[in-house]
């Protein structure tokens, strides 16, 4: 299992498509070209027809959304649509119909890749056959990338279900990680109290989790979604509080006799949980780590006349921190061994740097910053550790802070503040296709759960 | 000129002690033991045959009470055929006695009527109202007593800050002495009173660092009123962060008026 991971993450690197350059203080993004995919509306065999709509529409949103496909119009497809391997030709009677792979490379589709298949109803359950075929490929028999069946119950969820299935199946096929299944987790004031609320990735079922009519403020989610950790007022001063992501409860956690304790994120293995605390330092915070019940208390930082914050633990190591301190000034980025050693900063002093989050491989950090703008006009940054280069995401839009990475590693979640609320907008990490996915109330601390299993 | 003197201060002495003894000498002849002489029989006043009404004694004890207290009145008459005394006493016998307790002052007057004619006598009660209870609260003003959490609310002055920063600026330093004096006022009142210093910031700090900077300022605020001799046994900070703004304004005049270390009452 770990071996798969480590084998996934190296294909992942290398297929991400922002390169940073360290020759100058900037970072240059190209996109890596991507694979043109064609994915012509898929029937039903019986009731399954019904759920057809849902299929196509959720399949087409999850391919779309994950930003490693150039998506092709369906306006430009060949009339006769293959449903199942063998309705291919390699030499077909007609021209151009469809049943040909060159039908689909060439003009005017274009596509490297076309997705097919039916769905059928059997004993209640939608029954989903999906292929993948490299249509540039010379021959039908070497074409086939993917083919597999897929189960669901017959109706709306069971059609969205093994969509998600077979998107994810593709998407691991461009060593992309699927968004299918994920969640964001963030703070919505709309009840009139700032409380936790959660939604799929594309912002659909918005639910409050939290109903703790105080101030509920900063969720990080355990890496094996297992539980949340939050800051709340509700006991009177700032604590933490963990909730089972299955069940809603509140688990045991014992703070430190503070005035403040907040929590950051979860060490990579989520048996541990990084803080700030004014526990040995009255009005100095500092960072500390507990187990997942509050016991074990280690103290981290010692900078005892300094104010340091936000803790974030490297996902793919687990033995290297970001956090944000004032240690020279005004809030600066900084990195630290998880023992507290090697302290360096990172963000090169200017303005003030805050809300760091590290991308999946481990690389890079997205990271809020005022950098050439006056105090608290932050925007989306992302900076590679290694060679500290860094590229501004956006500008002229807002305040923009609170950036998280997605599971994906190619997606941004965030909150930009455009007049008097906060919203919660995802973009890609190269600053394209912003999109919004809150109205309601103000919006902040958005947190993008790691992928289903 | 000491030996003169002495001799003036003698003189006056002996001179001193000759008048009061003139003066004693001098004095008006007193009934001896106070006896009345006996009343004259058969004088032109009396109209019938038999004695005139006399009334040996009519007292009021104490004479001078507060609303609520009682007094006594004590009378002896004879030689009469009814006895009356008035403020609703009504008829008597000719000798008794009475509890009343008047709620203002009266003149009680008791009537004694017989055969030989009638004889009349009052007494004064004075009835004062008691004094209000002692005067608290501020001695100067003289206003109803505040609450150690409404004279916070209404007098306590924030003790504003720079941004990002927590020191105690003069304007500061001259709000905290002011609470310090409030507060030794409401711990004398209240001896259980508990402060809360709350330490608030302006929206321009991420979240998660302001909740450390209110942190910060709050302390900053307690300990300058340790210093002022404030026991800190007293006083608990919070920090609010930028979570409980006065505005939402973007300027600098709002932003001033968040950042701030502001009193409340405890629990």
């Amino acid at each position: 299992m770990k071996h798969t991971l480590i084998i996934l993450a190296l294909v992942f690197v290398a297929a991400i498509p922002i390169l940073l350059r360290a020759q100058t203080t900037k970072i240059v993004i190209e996109d890596k070209p991507r694979k043109a995919i064609a994915i012509p509306d898929f029937r039903g065999t019986g009731a399954a027809q019904q759920q057809m709509g849902v299929f196509n529409e959720t399949l087409y949103k999850e391919l779309s959304a994950s930003g490693q496909l150039k998506m092709l119009p369906k306006t430009t497809f060949p009339l006769i649509v293959p449903q199942q391997p063998s309705d291919f030709r390699d030499h077909p009677a007609g021209q151009n119909v469809g049943l040909a792979l060159k039908d689909w490379s060439g003009p005017p589709v274009n596509a490297d890749d076309l997705a097919f298949g039916y769905a059928a109803d059997r004993d209640n359950q939608i029954v989903l056959f999906g292929w993948l075929f490299d249509v540039t490929q010379p021959a039908v028999s070497s074409a086939q990338l993917l083919g597999k069946i897929y189960v669901g119950t017959l109706d709306a969820a069971g059609a969205r279900k093994v969509a998600q299935e077979f998107a994810a199946d593709i998407l691991k096929l461009f060593g992309a990680v699927s968004l299918a299944g994920t969640k964001i987790y963030f703070v919505s004031d709309r009840t009139g109290h700032k409380e936790i609320w959660s939604m799929d990735y594309d912002g659909g079922n918005q639910a409050q989790f939290t109903h703790y009519n105080s101030i509920t403020l900063f969720p990080a989610l355990s890496a094996d979604n297992s539980k949340i950790a939050f800051t709340t007022f509700s006991s009177g001063v700032p604590q933490i509080f963990l909730h089972s992501l299955a069940t809603g409860r509140k688990l045991p956690y014992y703070n430190q006799q503070a005035s403040v304790n907040s929590a950051s994120d979860f060490t990579p293995d989520s048996q541990n949980l990084l803080f700030y605390s004014t526990t040995a330092t009255p009005g100095y915070t500092q960072i500390y780590e507990t187990d997942i019940s509050g016991g074990h208390l280690r103290r981290i930082s010692q900078a005892p006349r300094s104010i340091e914050v936000e803790a974030k633990a490297n996902p793919k190591t687990g033995s290297e921190l970001i956090f944000v301190s004032d240690r020279g000034g005004l809030p600066q980025l900084y990195r630290m061994n998880i023992d507290g050693t090697d302290v360096q900063r990172l963000t090169n002093g200017e303005g003030e740097a805050v809300n760091p989050s590290w991308s999946p491989d481990g690389q890079h950090i997205a990271f809020a910053w005022t950098r050439g703008y006056a105090p608290g006009s932050y925007n989306i940054f992302i900076m590679d550790v290694s060679s500290r280069d860094y590229i501004q995401l956006t500008s002229g839009e807002g305040r923009n802070e609170n950036p998280n990475w997605a599971p994906d590693g190619v997606h941004i979640v965030y909150s930009s503040k455009r007049g008097r609320s906060s919203q919660i907008w995802t973009m890609r990490a190269d600053g394209s296709d912003k999109r919004p996915l809150t109205t309601a109330g103000s919006n902040q601390n958005p947190v993008w759960s790691k992928a289903s299993q | 000129m000491s030996k003169g003197y002495h001799s003036q201060k003698t003189l006056a002495l002996l001179l001193a002690i000759g008048l009061l003894v003139f003066a004693t000498a001098c004095g008006p002849k007193k009934h001896p033991g106070g006896v009345l002489p006996p009343a004259p029989t058969g004088g032109g006043s009396s109209t019938g045959g038999g004695d005139r009404p006399v009334i040996a004694s009519f007292t009021v004890e104490p004479t001078s009470i507060e609303v609520g207290q009682s007094v006594t009145l004590r009378w002896s008459v004879s030689n009469a055929t009814d006895v009356t005394i008035d403020q609703g006493v009504g008829a008597v016998q000719s000798q008794g006695s009475r509890q009343l307790s008047p709620r203002r002052s009266a003149t009680y007057t008791l009537t004694a009527n017989g055969p030989g004619g009638s004889d009349t006598r009052s007494v004064n009660v004075t009835v004062s109202n008691p004094p209000p209870p002692p005067l608290t609260g501020t001695p100067d003003s003289g206003s109803p007593t505040l609450s150690g959490a409404e004279i916070l609310q209404r007098q306590a002055h924030d003790a504003y800050f720079d941004y990002d920063k927590n020191d105690i600026r003069s304007d500061a330093r001259d709000a905290l002495t002011h609470d310090a004096d409030l507060l030794r006022q409401i711990f004398a009142q209240d001896p259980n009173f508990v402060v809360i210093i709350e330490g608030h910031c302006d929206e321009r700090g991420s979240g998660e660092y302001n909740l450390a900077l209110g942190d910060r300022r709050a302390n900053a605020a307690h300990d300058f009123l340790v210093q002022l001799g404030i026991p800190a046994a007293r006083l608990k900070t919070i920090s609010y962060g930028k979570e409980r703004p006065q505005c939402t304004d973007a300027t600098e005049e709002c932003w001033q008026k968040n950042r701030r270390a502001h009193l409340a009452a405890g629990q």
